[in-house]
């Protein structure tokens, strides 16, 4: 019988079964409605951006983890395969392939690796390397096809805050009929198209408590109010907030790149904070901004803030003075 | 609120029909981790002989130990006296057998560390000593007399903290207390050694909650039991007089049964952050405490055994015991058929909060409320914390634990202080709910331990 052969360790010795790599796979899985639905709206150009940034990403990951001298058992976590899905989402569908190869080295080493790897990030890494590609390569990152299933002239084809911003969308009457936003059915990047396939990947974050509710309800709320107020001014210059909410990158924003655990606050009041902050940022930059749209660059100042947020907003402690938190 | 006394027990059995749709009290946050009580909850209390040794340590919670009474050699009878009390936060030690004194020794304790203790050779007569005599009518004492003799029987809490419990019943002069909560929750998974007391001995806990209540000067008793022990509600009912005590359903969540965390469960008062209940104007006593005051009071025996559940994947045949404290651990696993081979890992007390031991030659103490011998996994790889924020979501204090564990970490100690790092009950629920299976508890303990040791010396300094 052994006897002082026991294993010594801290309590708890329960522990609950998710673990980092389910969760990751689980943030993967809800990406896969939105994915599926931009290949079936840009067909071999999603399969192959696709395929491209999963290589990228991996291979990038894999050499600094051998530079780094980690385990490579953390190739496996599942965290790269989200950058890499992440990034591929946010390129125009016609971007040549070896840009997407330089944006994902770049969110991988710049965006992850430099700080230290999984949970030491500061900004998305997706967003780094779509941020790169966005000032490095300003044409080639505003240059947008039609979906298979819209037959437009390619060559003057804009997206729908495109349009708003630069045509005057409202006063013209051509703005993007909701219907089309809704299933995806028009121009943007490859992965926030299709509102359906976000939201039902959305569904599965939040029914599996993976995504903080705070940080996409905070999103769209305040851009809501902030376009709302606007539309209801002025309703021939203004879009309505449903266009706000639906068109662009808002939504897979809202709800798979604010919602990154490493770059998202960890106390309640810092993550309203956050949130809110979010939605008005893209609120300014859509209606008062030389871009038409203002996701990525939102997500990426609020990040920033995050340390601080964690730093000034802790939680009121049981039983400490409701006055003097 | 649902509160019984048999004047509305029909209210209580149409409720019990309608039992999904009662709306209970609880605290927020909080974790549900697996129950495991099913392999011993139908398993009456067995009353386990007691070993040919015990060995009685003279500390058996934090604080000071007690001073032996007895030498080497000397002839010692069944509930006396052998370790007086030595100050505030110190409990009497009581002969758990009749005997000779082998010796007055070191020998290693559950909480970790050796600590002296009385070892005596048991004659298997158990001859009780001469001084222990009840109270003829217990519940016409006065309160001074009751905590007089709960002081003397060396009683301590019994749901694991070893609290003597004589301090909780003396609050100071400025506070007054109109409430006694006896915990009833049980919250730790496979223990069901609480529940079974409330089971077999509900009548003696009424009167030993009735006996606090009178101690304290309050109004009011109040028995807080989790939804998964209907039973020990039942049991209590049947042998309720009009009023006494009301009997509150809880929702079953863990740590409900932590002092504060009930509380505010059952009443809604926060005590104050490095507060004690007294702040609030109640007292917190575990049912087998309840039990243990009763049986002091009424026929003066002494703390000198306990109920506790042996039980784990690791136990040939689980049980609940009546143990002798000072029993060692190996003897109450080989009452329960032996251990499995592959045993791994030994623990004193629940799985969420309990001890590993790293030898099961350690005796029975007063706050063992459980032996479990687990056949454990490998644990699973440690990530880097990733923020998910899961254990600030599920913090019952509503601390920030990998704040905390980065702040111990990189040796930030006066923040981890500012962040509420000695609120913390180490309850457990971060750990247990962090996918990156940090040991955040282990941390936090680290930074407490580092704090109140620049604290001594501060003090020491400044003195």
């Amino acid at each position: 019988m052994p006897n002082s052969e026991y294993i010594i360790r801290s309590s708890p010795h329960f522990k609950d079964k998710d673990s980092v790599p389910k969760i990751m796979y689980t943030v993967i899985v809800a990406l896969l409605p939105a994915a599926l639905a931009s290949v079936y709206f840009f067909r071999f150009r999603a399969v192959a951006l696709y395929i491209t940034c999963l290589v990228a990403c991996m291979a990038t990951e894999a050499i600094f983890l051998w530079i780094r001298k980690k385990p490579f058992q953390s190739l496996w976590d599942g965290s790269a395969v989200i950058t890499a899905l992440l990034l591929a989402m946010t390129l125009p569908p016609g971007l040549s392939l070896d840009l997407a190869v330089i944006g994902s080295v770049v969110a991988i080493a710049i965006g992850k690796q430099v700080f230290g790897g999984l949970g030491y990030n500061i900004f998305n890494p997706a967003l780094v390397g779509r941020a790169f590609l966005q000032t490095a390569f300003p044409v080639a990152m505003t240059t947008w096809i039609s979906p298979v299933t819209l037959h437009v002239d390619t060559a003057t084809f804009a997206t729908p805050l495109g349009n708003l911003k630069f045509q005057d969308a409202v006063a013209q009457g051509t703005l993007a009929p909701l219907k089309d936003l809704i299933w995806g059915n028009t121009g943007g990047c490859l992965g926030e198209t299709s509102a359906v396939a976000l939201l039902l990947g959305a569904f599965i974050l939040l029914s599996r408590k993976t995504i903080d509710w705070r940080i996409p309800l905070g999103i769209i709320l305040a851009l809501s109010v902030f376009t709302g107020v606007f539309w209801l001014l002025n309703p021939n210059k203004f879009a309505p907030p449903s266009f706000h909410i639906l068109a662009g990158g808002l939504l897979i924003g809202a709800f798979f790149m604010a919602t990154d655990m490493v770059t998202s606050p960890i106390t309640p009041r810092g993550t309203w904070i956050y949130a809110l902050g979010i939605g008005l940022m893209v609120g300014l930059v859509r209606l008062f901004g030389g871009f038409p749209e203002g996701v990525m660059y939102s997500i990426l100042f609020m990040n920033t803030f995050v340390p601080l947020l964690n730093r000034y907003f802790r939680p009121r402690i049981l039983g400490e003075s409701r006055t003097a938190p | 609120m649902l509160t019984f006394s048999r004047k509305n027990e029909y209210t209580l059995l149409s409720n019990l029909a309608t039992k999904n749709r009662m709306k209970r009290k609880t605290f927020p946050r909080g974790i549900h981790p697996p129950e495991y009580k099913s392999p011993t909850e139908a398993k009456a209390i067995e009353v386990m002989p007691p070993p040919e040794k015990v060995s009685i340590p003279l500390l058996q919670h934090f604080g000071s130990p007690a001073k032996p009474l007895v030498k080497k050699g000397e002839e010692v009878k069944l509930g006396q006296k052998i370790g007086e009390s030595t100050g505030l936060f110190s409990a009497n030690v009581h002969a758990s057998v009749s005997g000779k004194v082998l010796s007055v020794d070191g020998v290693h304790h559950p909480l970790g560390k050796p600590v002296p203790a009385v070892t005596i050779t048991n004659d298997g007569e158990d001859r009780p000593a001469s001084e222990i005599q009840g109270s003829a009518d217990p519940l016409s004492l006065e309160p001074e007399t009751i905590c007089q003799v709960v002081r003397e029987a060396g009683i301590v809490g019994l749901g694991g903290a070893a609290f003597p419990t004589a301090v909780k019943l003396t609050p100071p002069k400025d506070k007054s207390i109109d409430t006694v909560i006896i915990n009833g929750c049980e919250c730790e998974p496979v223990l069901t050694a609480d529940y079974r007391v409330m089971l077999e001995y509900s009548e003696d806990i009424l009167k030993g909650a009735e006996l606090v209540r009178k101690a304290t000067g309050a109004k009011r008793t109040i028995i807080g039991i989790e939804d998964n022990k209907m039973d020990a509600m039942r049991a209590f009912l049947e042998v309720m007089d009009n009023g006494s005590a009301e009997i509150v359903l809880l929702k079953t969540k863990y740590p409900q049964g932590a002092e504060k965390n009930l509380i505010y469960a059952l009443l809604g008062r926060e005590v104050p952050r490095g507060g004690l209940p007294f702040d609030v104007g109640v007292v917190v006593q575990n049912v087998a405490t309840a039990k243990a005051i009763w049986d002091a009071v009424s026929s003066g025996k002494p703390l000198y055994e306990r109920v506790l559940t042996a039980a784990g994947d690791g136990v040939r045949e689980p049980k609940n015991l009546m143990v002798r404290i000072g029993t060692p651990f190996q003897n109450v696993l080989d009452f329960c058929g032996g251990i499995e081979d592959n045993t791994n890992v030994l623990i004193m007390g629940g799985p969420m909060m309990g001890l590993s031991q790293w030898s099961s030659d350690v005796p029975v103490v007063k706050g063992t409320s459980g032996i479990l011998a687990w056949t454990a996994a490998v644990p699973p790889m440690e990530h880097s914390c990733i923020r998910c924020s899961r254990c600030v979501d599920h913090c019952p204090m509503k601390l920030v634990p990998t704040q905390l564990m980065k702040y111990v970490k990189y040796e930030f100690l006066s923040d981890a202080e500012n962040w509420g790092i000695l609120d913390c009950v180490e309850c457990g629920s971060c750990q247990y709910i962090c996918p990156a299976a940090i040991p955040l508890v282990h941390w936090i303990r680290l930074g407490k331990s580092q704090i109140m040791e620049l604290k001594r010396k501060k003090s020491a300094r400044d003195a």
